[in-house]
């Protein structure tokens, strides 16, 4: 009994990670994954503050999931997710006030971030509450992992530090490295993301989508019908 | 009292009996009754309400005095009077004396007390402000507050530095920061940005102290009295005469770098601080 809740436990902790990735195989919560990804510390605040987030969340929503109105199933949702990011919000203002500044609204976006509410549809809503917590904090690993990944190469390229220590010696102070100001700017992001979904691709090719569409070649006949 | 004695007084109790009678009632309901849709929305929201609202109410003095710190190590900043080992509350509490100037006029404000004063709150209240007419809106901040709240650092009597609030629109955001003059009211000591979102790396080096070192020396007005202090692009050419009057704007941030030009312009023109600095300041000097 015990072999099997571990092995569950273990799925539901690690699949996340690589082999069902929030961000690389489900392309959800892009947008925070951009926008606060320039600082490794940023992005470690960011990544724990989601992180507690969904797991709360996912383990609240299904705590009550039995009692839930179909109806209004996405506004409790929304409520208890919108909630917790709020307590967060608070909490980072009191005790880490510098990074609560650079991350302005980015926390608070946390309520919109598809892989909570993504959770908390596919998961929470249908299965118990400590396997649902579970599932939060392996889905937050697997968008840290990203979030953490992509900021260490953006901080490190566009301004050669890695969590503000210099690494690589500036140009402008003297040193040999020209930063690579696109790095500060989103669009970065979404090229290291790309590399990241091609490297885990061709890593396991099992996550490889299948087409939506054939193309046809008409030009060389082939059921061409002219 | 013993947990199974509040217990057995709690459940003889009429009121819980009936709650409970009717909760259990509505948690034994289809989910999708009207009834219970209404029962589960509103128990929802109290709860949450509740961890909102505490959450919000517990945390609020740590978040007040986070600010006022933060202000305060600024202002210390900017002055420089800021070292690694400051005691913060007690360099402000020594050095620091906050004063209330009137825009309009140029002079001091002393009946108010300049503690409580918010500058940045004052600033939205229709009753507390002016608003600027576009042509002279050059810092695109479209309102102002009639009372600014500067700071003076002082050795002995006399005045050391003068520490003025300066904002203005960059790119992305509006700009907060502090300017510190010299006593002469024309010599740059230091500026810095304690509230802004510029790009990070690109107009968020605003906050660079590499970059906020090049401001030191500069001046102000020219011999006309105009302000002269802007931003050029490329290197300032130092054998120029008009070098004291220009500082490198930041690499690939040029509207971030027109802002910072811009409010400059505005908060010590005739529509911020130029009166103030006339009549005070120069006039003890």
């Amino acid at each position: 009994m015990s072999a099997v809740i571990d092995k569950e436990t273990k799925k539901v902790l690690i699949d996340p990670l690589v082999n069902n990735n929030p961000i690389t195989l489900q392309v959800l919560g892009i947008c925070s994954a951009l926008a606060v990804t320039s600082q490794m510390s940023t992005s470690l605040i960011m990544a724990l503050a989601l992180t507690s987030v969904v797991a709360c969340s996912s383990a609240a929503i299904s705590s009550i999931r039995n009692h839930i109105p179909g109806s209004i199933r996405i506004i409790v949702q929304m409520t208890i997710i919108a909630s917790l990011v709020i307590v967060v919000d608070q909490i980072l203002k009191a005790f880490a006030y510098e990074i609560s500044k650079q991350l302005s609204v980015f926390v608070g976006l946390i309520i919109t971030n598809c892989i909570v509410m993504g959770r908390a549809e596919a998961y929470a809503m249908k299965n118990p509450p400590l396997a649902s917590f579970l599932d939060g904090i392996g889905n937050g690993a697997g968008y840290s992992l990203i979030l953490i990944v992509v900021a260490f190469f953006r901080e490190l390229f566009g301004s050669g530090k890695l969590l503000g220590i210099d690494i690589l010696p500036l140009q402008q102070d003297g040193g040999w490295y020209v930063p690579n100001g696109l790095m500060l700017l989103p669009p970065s992001a979404f090229f290291i993301i790309g590399m990241i979904i091609w490297v885990f691709r061709q890593w396991k090719p099992e996550q490889q989508e299948e087409p939506n569409f054939k193309i046809l070649d008409i030009a060389h006949g082939e059921g061409g019908q002219h | 009292m013993s947990n199974g004695n509040l217990k057995q007084r709690l459940e003889s109790c009429g009121h819980y009996q009936k709650f409970k009678a009717y909760a259990d009632k509505i948690l034994a309901m289809s989910n999708d009754s009207l009834e219970k849709t209404i029962a589960v929305a509103l128990s929802l929201s109290f709860v949450c309400a509740i961890l909102v609202s505490f959450s919000a109410v517990a945390l609020k003095p740590l978040q007040i005095e986070n600010k006022a710190m933060d202000m305060k190590r600024n202002i210390l900043d900017v002055a420089g009077l800021l070292t690694k080992d400051t005691d913060i509350h007690q360099a402000f509490a020594e050095l620091v004396e906050e004063k209330l100037v009137n825009l309009e006029t140029g002079e001091y404000v002393d009946d108010m007390d300049p503690a409580s004063y918010d500058q940045r709150k004052a600033a939205k209240d229709p009753k507390l402000s002016v608003a600027i007419p576009p042509e002279k809106d050059i810092a695109h901040i479209r309102r102002k507050a009639k009372i600014a709240k500067i700071y003076l650092v002082k050795k002995g009597d006399k005045i050391d530095s003068i520490i003025l609030p300066v904002h203005g629109y960059g790119l992305w955001s509006t700009m907060y920061g502090f300017l510190a003059l010299e006593a002469d009211g024309q010599t740059v000591k230091s500026i810095n940005f304690y509230d802004q979102a510029e790009t990070p790396g690109l107009g968020g080096e605003v906050v660079n102290p590499k970059w906020r070192a090049l401001w030191k020396g500069k001046k102000v007005y020219d011999e006309n009295g105009n302000v002269a202090l802007t931003l050029v692009k490329g290197n300032v050419d130092s054998s120029k005469p008009d070098a004291v009057y220009k500082v490198d704007a930041l690499a690939g941030a040029t509207l971030t770098s027109n802002g910072v030009s811009n409010l400059i312009k505005f908060w010590l023109g005739e529509d911020g601080f130029k009166p103030f600095l006339d009549k005070i300041i120069r006039s003890n000097g």
